[in-house]
């Protein structure tokens, strides 16, 4: 029965800043090692970035991840103020983290809604993406787009979030807050999915320091780090929150951070907006004429983890060195450590409590190669055995 | 009805295949498929193998190491088949035309049915979009 297998998930799957290419080695049920592959999704941002004047740059870095796409200049935009050395307005900086937390609230209801597809809850998927939308329509009404949004530039923003918005933007926290209360009551009471969720892909304190994760993946496991809250920037300092931890560094301790963060988000946003309603409307930007030679780091929590950019100046009007590090690409490596061991079953969890959230529709067919006997499954036959298996947990509860 | 108006005539089903996109295009297309757009009342449902698919969907610009398998999975498709190229990137390569790993738009890849501009287009246009392809077809 020692049929030696290996599970390609991957090279395309949508939900991941870089579609990648795992591939679990595995000895019956058990996954004894994985591996991946990039560079399907290299696209020399770093180096067209270059080509680019520091304006157009904000629209590039915002195409880096499309869920995180006020993350990355939001981290460009430190970076770049730290070279020019200005401070923006209060009210640039309340829009600045109101767009940060309305994204961190999509981002994670649309990782929720991913975590119970993959473990055949559909209708938290259901749910999650529909409660997604008003937050997408906000957007609309606030940039026009309901992704990749443009709303940063160096030295402030680029559009005012008029007073009269207020009262919508409070419309839709609510309905969320409502909504977030019915999920969170649907994964924290549910028997199954303690059953499926507790005690798999640990990672330990330790594990976490090893591997230099960030953001959720982190906190789950007891590491208290947030940018947002260590290095203050933006109006984060202005508004009073906590950063989020949890102990067990399982799945279940990973999704229990991220729903209580988005209760963290409604809680800034409302407070950034009483800040907004206190300032003069119009005030969201200090013009910068010139960005001298210099060297400048910018880091922000995104929904993810710490994104962080380098940029270094010449005194011209586009990057001479422009270095970017996204929170996946040192998230994926804890896969070494959370799903080693596992059965696969759970490792489509595992991997997807990471959030480099997988889909898992579009896989390769299943190959046989020959040549090594090793036979190959693909991703949907992945999430068929997760499924599976909850049914069967269900089935005895 | 000839043979390629009876093999469109029912149900839709969708191969998505995400080159080197900014994930964007990705989600708006899974959007189609949840609760508020809900292309599945039309029978359109995304499935894992392309052998199944009646419509490739194609988006984000191509780079070199997805091009061997952008053809690879076309060969695959049961012909006939509809190609659609969405977002900027899909038509064009949209902003990261210029990048030094880009391999060509879709369309010089393989032959593309209908293009769906927007950086990301909306659930509404992508709809749209897939409606025009049927009345063109
Ligand atoms: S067209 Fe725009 S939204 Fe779509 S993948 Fe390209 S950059 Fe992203």
């Amino acid at each position: 029965m020692n049929e030696k297998k290996v599970i390609p998930i991957g090279p395309y799957h949508p939900l991941q800043e870089e579609p990648e290419l795992f591939k679990l080695y595995c000895e019956g049920e058990i996954v004894k090692d994985v591996k991946w592959e990039t560079g399907y999704n290299h696209r020399g941002i770093e180096k067209l970035s270059e080509s680019k004047s520091f304006d157009q740059s904000f629209f590039l870095v915002e195409r880096i991840c499309g869920i995180c796409s006020t993350s990355h200049p939001f981290a460009f935009a430190n970076a770049m103020e730290e070279i020019a050395d200005v401070e923006v307005p209060d009210r640039a900086k309340y829009i600045r983290s109101i767009i940060g937390e309305l994204e961190r609230i999509h981002s994670h209801l649309l990782w929720v809604g991913l975590a119970g597809h993959f473990l055949g809850y559909d209708t938290v998927f259901m749910w999650a993406w529909k409660y997604r939308e008003p937050v997408l329509d906000l957007f609309e009404m606030i940039s026009g787009n309901r992704n990749s949004y443009a709303m940063f530039k160096i030295g402030g923003v680029r559009r005012d979030i008029e007073n009269a918005k207020i009262a919508k933007i409070r419309g839709v926290l609510d309905l969320v807050k409502k909504k977030t209360d019915l999920l969170t009551g649907a994964i924290m009471d549910d028997p199954v999915i303690h059953a499926r969720t507790k005690g798999v892909g640990i990672l330990s304190k330790q594990d976490i320091m090893d591997y230099c994760a960030v953001g959720p993946t982190a906190r789950a496991s007891g590491v208290d780090i947030d940018v947002r809250r260590d290095d203050p920037h933006a109006a984060y300092p202005l508004v009073d929150w906590k950063v989020i931890t949890a102990q067990g560094g399982d799945v279940f301790a990973k999704a229990e951070v991220r729903l209580l963060e988005m209760y963290e988000s409604i809680k800034i946003i409302d407070q950034c907006l009483k800040g907004l309603e206190k300032e003069k409307e119009g005030k969201i930007e200090v013009v910068v004429k010139n960005i001298p030679a210099g060297i400048g780091t910018g880091h922000y929590e995104a929904p993810r983890g710490e994104v962080f950019h380098f940029v270094k100046t010449i005194g011209t009007n586009s990057p001479a060195r422009h270095k970017i590090r996204a929170p996946s690409y040192v998230n994926i490596a804890t896969f070494k450590k959370s799903c080693v061991g596992q059965t696969i079953s759970d490792a489509a969890i595992s991997l997807a409590a990471v959030d480099p959230c997988y889909c898992c529709t579009e896989r390769m067919a299943a190959v046989y190669d020959y040549g090594s006997g090793e036979r190959m499954m693909n991703g949907i036959e992945l999430v068929e055995k997760s499924k599976r298996r909850t049914e069967e947990i269900r089935r005895n509860y | 009805m000839g043979f390629k108006d009876f093999c469109f005539k029912k149900s839709l089903w969708l191969f998505h295949f995400g080159g080197a996109s900014c994930n964007n295009c990705d989600i708006e297309i899974l959007d189609c498929l949840t609760s508020r757009y809900d292309v599945e009342r039309f029978g359109m449902k995304l499935v894992g193998s392309p052998r199944h698919a009646d419509v490739l969907l194609v988006n984000g610009s191509i780079n070199k190491r997805d091009k061997k398998r952008l053809l690879e999975v076309y060969n695959q498709l049961a012909k006939p088949v509809l190609v659609v190229a969405i977002g900027a990137c899909g038509c064009t390569g949209g902003i990261f035309a210029e990048g030094i790993t880009f391999a060509g738009p879709v369309d010089k890849i393989i032959p593309v049915d209908v293009y769906i501009p927007g950086c990301p287009p909306k659930p509404e246009a992508i709809l749209a979009g897939i409606v025009k392809l049927l009345n063109k077809k």
